[in-house]
């Protein structure tokens, strides 16, 4: 304990009292108000709209279980975690269960398919925390190419109707189309160190 | 960097070397403003970020409740400070991570130090963090014989051009394509041949300069945006993809936070995740979002460690008007938006925090240095309009003016008119002087150069002529 700084006399104690003698009679915070919008507008088409948001990020997006083949594009050999279900394992791929695969070996693969936690329309975000058929995020992002499967009742309208259906305690990346910087003069160039390809299958109930 | 420090290889030289080092803000914003491509490159920036963000922030028709919200979170946040750094460190902690808490820079280097050793690695990969620069960890692990790879693209070419950064977001703002190309092409080893300065180009051999090092790398260096007391968890915002594969690759990832950056709770994200990409880099999201618990068995970094950092934070958090500056989100738009900074650009503010959050913050932060930094603004209030957190940085501004010290002369010259305007016959004989003093100006309306002690005044700012009828006389004569 006392490395990290919680001994008597240590960091760890005299921030604390240092946060405390700041505040000393500093009056109570005001009630946060919280009247701002937690869903879109109803009747609000989100999945055309979440459809949007990808091509304008661009990802590109397929329609339907039958068009997973289209969005592998020709990958040979395409990892999934061993959770992936067979039904979508459609195609000539070889698909590679992510048993521990090294980072040499994920590095090799021609793409990764894995299904996602939610998805939010208004901002184009597709969420993964580990769970089903996600895997783990190393595979999410070694490979060059990520194609993901979002079943049409994962779709959201909104961030604040995204995040009660993600684990909090676990590993969560969201995803607003490919890998990009701004960096050069303020341009958005798509491609830099994670996946350079995204294609979004959606997929109905 | 002196000034008089020789250029490194080639013919690039450091932009931040052509600012005097430690040089009072007049005097280097004067230097600034003479580098014509300086000022085009930050004109050409600053205009395309602020027309994307006031377009995607004008897509939510709740933008303003999103901003009182966000405020008031954040003052909740800095009055609950104590309890929430304990709770998120109980739940790091329950979650596998390792807490630490540092006073102050040197004790936040030497902790990160520390732990990159115990993993046995010489070397760090870094995701882009203001912390770590505020604390200037590169340079404590030079110093110490560890190397710390910048790996976000504008932090990576700041680096490689030995610059420092001039920007919150875009730490390489004030370099154009050209110009970036040049220092890839001397300064990576690397860089494909025949490199041209086409922005996708430059991306994409910033990709290969650092995939194996990514892919090999035993420990990763990391800020964090956010941490979330409830879950224990930190959330790094980023673009490029080099944030994930720092968070996830290495065995080993030491995050330094500071305490400022805590939220309540998870559901808090839902604010500030709307506000700090539409503001920041003007789109409705940015590409990549993570956010982790501590350690996840078989899933990234199994070493995970959070130094929680003061670095002068409890400082102001014990001023009543200035503690606001602690609700910064790091999102620069007060830097594009603000005219000061589109024509010094950031170099000139001596200091990491640039721009109206870093006039307000570097004073505050560093107590009796950069007191001439409030006066760095017109006050013009650009700044307070957009930030997302609506930060009143006019107020503090002008709070840090009232308590900052003030010379010999201008104390003397307030002095002065304090005794004349306590006197209506004085004052009024005062103000006559000054019209008829002024009759040679009256057509052009403003005098550019007083006789001293009024130079000091006119050295940079024009002084309007006095009005031919002054309010008083005015209202005497109505009343007839």
């Amino acid at each position: 304990m006392s490395e990290r700084g919680g001994a008597p006399g240590g960091a760890r104690e005299e921030i604390l009292a240092r946060m405390r003698r700041a505040l000393e009679g500093a009056s109570e915070a005001p009630p946060v108000p919280r009247e701002y919008r937690r869903a879109l507008a109803p009747g609000t088409d989100i999945v055309a709209m979440l459809v949007d948001r990808l091509v304008d990020y661009k990802a590109n997006v397929h329609h339907g279980a039958a068009a997973i083949t289209d969005a592998l594009a020709g990958a040979r050999r395409v990892a999934v975690p061993v959770d992936f279900p067979a039904q979508w394992r459609l195609g000539t791929a070889e698909f590679v269960e992510d048993t521990a695969l090294t980072t040499e070996e994920l590095d090799a693969v021609d793409a990764v398919m894995t299904g996602c936690a939610a998805a939010v329309a208004v901002s184009g975000t597709i969420m993964l925390d580990a769970g089903e058929a996600q895997g783990r995020r190393a595979l999410t992002l070694v490979p060059d190419h990520h194609v993901v499967v979002v079943r049409r009742n994962q779709i959201v309208g909104h961030l604040a109707e995204a995040l009660p259906r993600l684990d909090p305690g676990a590993p969560q990346t969201w995803i607003s189309g490919p890998s990009a910087t701004s960096d050069i003069e303020l341009q958005r160039v798509e491609g830099v160190h994670g996946p350079r390809r995204l294609d979004v299958v959606i997929l109905d109930d | 960097m002196s000034t008089d420090a020789p250029a490194p290889r080639g013919d690039l030289v450091p932009a931040a070397s052509l600012i005097p080092a430690d040089a009072p803000f007049p005097k280097a914003a004067k230097v600034a403003l003479g580098m014509p491509q300086l000022r085009a490159n930050l004109a050409h920036a600053t205009g395309t970020i602020r027309a994307k963000r006031a377009k995607v922030a004008g897509e939510l028709d709740d933008w303003e409740r999103l901003r009182d919200t966000a405020a008031a979170v954040k003052a909740d946040v800095q009055r609950r400070l104590p309890e929430l750094a304990v709770q998120f460190e109980a739940n790091a902690t329950a979650a596998g991570a390792v807490v630490h808490w540092a006073r102050d820079a040197a004790e936040a280097n030497a902790i990160a130090a520390r732990l990159v050793r115990e993993a046995g690695a010489d070397e760090v990969v870094k995701v882009k963090s203001m912390a770590t620069q505020e604390i200037e960890l590169n340079e404590h692990f030079e110093a110490e014989g560890l190397k710390a790879f910048e790996t976000d693209l504008a932090e990576l070419i700041v680096q490689l051009a030995e610059d420092k950064p001039s920007h919150i977001l875009v730490p390489a703002i004030h370099y154009n394509r050209t110009e970036i190309r040049d220092i890839f092409d001397r300064r990576m080893g690397d860089a494909p041949a025949g490199l041209t300065d086409d922005p996708a180009a430059l991306a994409e051999a910033a990709r290969l300069h650092l995939r194996r090092r990514f892919l090999s790398a035993k420990a990763a260096v990391s800020g964090a945006n956010f941490a979330v007391a409830e879950t224990g968890s930190l959330v790094v915002v980023e673009s490029e993809g080099n944030g994930r594969m720092c968070l996830t690759m290495p065995e080993t990832l030491i995050s330094i936070v500071g305490i400022e950056k805590l939220l309540p709770s998870f559901a808090d994200l839902e604010v500030f995740m709307q506000l700090l990409p539409r503001s920041s880099t003007g789109e409705r999201m940015n590409p990549y979002t993570s956010v982790w618990t501590g350690v996840r068995e078989g899933d990234g970094p199994q070493n995970v460690h959070v130094i929680l950092l003061d670095n002068g934070r409890t400082g102001v958090l014990a001023d009543e008007v200035g503690r606001q500056a602690l609700s910064c989100i790091r999102c620069s738009a007060c830097l594009n938006v603000c005219p000061v900074y589109e024509r010094t650009g950031g170099h000139a503010y001596g200091h990491v925090y640039p721009g109206p959050i870093g006039a307000i913050l570097a004073p505050q932060l560093e107590p009796g240095r950069h007191d001439d930094l409030p006066y760095a603004s017109s006050l013009c209030g650009a700044c307070y309009e957009v930030c997302p957190v609506k930060i009143n940085i006019p107020e503090v501004l002008v709070h840090l003016r009232q308590q900052g010290p003030h010379a010999a002369g201008e104390r003397a010259a307030m002095g002065a008119a304090e005794a004349v305007m306590a006197r209506p016959r004085l004052w009024r004989t005062a103000l006559r002087a000054a019209r008829f003093g002024a009759m040679p100006w009256r057509r052009k309306g403003y005098m550019r150069r007083l006789p001293w002690p009024g130079s000091k005044w006119t050295v940079s700012r024009n002084l309007p002529v006095p009005p031919k009828e002054s309010f008083r006389d005015w209202w005497k004569e109505r009343d007839r």
